[in-house]
């Protein structure tokens, strides 16, 4: 993929389907450390045991309309191509854990991207389940809380486009800020 | 500066709004592929676009949502228009440009455009 919050927007429709309440993505950027750390966590459904040993093998899906399931593959190999590794924790009834490391400076690593574009997509496309976006950057923060966002907007669904637009701007902004 | 405050203007917005979008089972779906094979192949872009055109133009009947995998993944990014009594159009190779016209001439004036479709892909 182009970009990793393309990867992040896969993953994390992986915990859509898995009818996750609360997806919590956080991304992590330490300039000292050289590390870029991505995670995304949520309460969804889990995976036995069996099934996690074997999740990272593309052939290993729940799909049903292919054999084959790519998103956790391709992301790994990203991040193995810049020095990096994913793990994967998972609890079945409990949720899922994903979390993938790079070299942030590595010459092979794809830029993180439009994180607004893919806030917008996740939750636009799944108004009902709580997201909280968290970007760290050498120790200061910016946040996006659905559940905040709810507190304000009362009964108006978090897909009505004026909302998907504010999400927009306002994750572009805080980005920024913190570069 | 953006902050969560203009969030309740929009919620005035909203609630003064007499067209309010309803999610209706007999109206127009747009359903945009998102799985692994449609994002990598661009379909954020294209979902979006829907969705900001079908704003800006009013179309509170025309619902756009998001699936899994369709079973074409080559031809990503896709997307299927469910009219109601009328079979589904596949779109293929779907791109943030074509958007304004899938939804000028098919979704407003029934006009399929079918040098876009599948059907035009595989001869």
């Amino acid at each position: 993929m182009k970009e990793l919050s393309l990867h992040i927007l896969d993953i994390a429709e992986n915990s859509v389907k898995a009818k996750a309440s609360l997806i919590e993505i956080s991304v992590c950027e330490d300039c000292k450390k050289n590390l870029l750390t991505i995670c995304i966590n949520d309460n969804g459904c889990g995976m036995s045991e069996d099934f996690l040993k074997k999740v990272k093998d593309p052939f290993s899906t729940t799909r049903t309309t292919r054999r084959v399931g790519m998103g956790l593959s391709l992301f790994e190999a990203a991040a193995e191509q810049c020095g990096g590794r994913l793990e994967i924790l998972s609890t079945q009834g409990v949720g899922t854990s994903v979390t993938v490391t790079f070299q942030q400076n590595h010459i092979d690593r794809a830029p993180l991207g439009d994180m607004a574009g893919t806030m917008q997509t996740l939750i636009g496309g799944a108004p009902d389940i709580d997201f909280i976006y968290r970007h760290i950057k050498d120790g200061r923060d910016f946040v996006l809380d659905t559940r905040a966002m709810r507190e304000t907007l009362g009964d108006i669904p978090l897909n009505t486009p004026d909302v998907i637009l504010w999400i927009g701007d306002y994750v572009n902004e805080g980005i920024n800020e913190l570069n | 500066m953006k902050s969560l405050a203009e969030l309740q203007e929009i919620r005035n917005r909203a609630l003064n709004q007499v067209n309010l979008r309803k999610e209706r089972a007999d109206g127009i779906r747009v359903v945009v592929g998102m799985a692994t094979c449609g994002i990598a192949a661009g379909a954020r872009p294209v979902l979006n676009a829907f969705v900001r055109e079908v704003e800006a133009r009013n179309l509170t009947d025309v619902m756009v949502t998001q699936t899994g995998c369709i079973g074409m993944c080559r031809l990503e990014p896709i997307v299927e228009v469910y009219v109601p009594g009328q079979e589904k159009v596949t779109y293929v190779h779907m791109t943030e440009d074509k958007v304004a016209r899938v939804v000028a001439e098919h979704i407003i004036n029934n006009r399929p455009v079918t040098e876009y479709t599948v059907g035009s892909e595989t001869k």
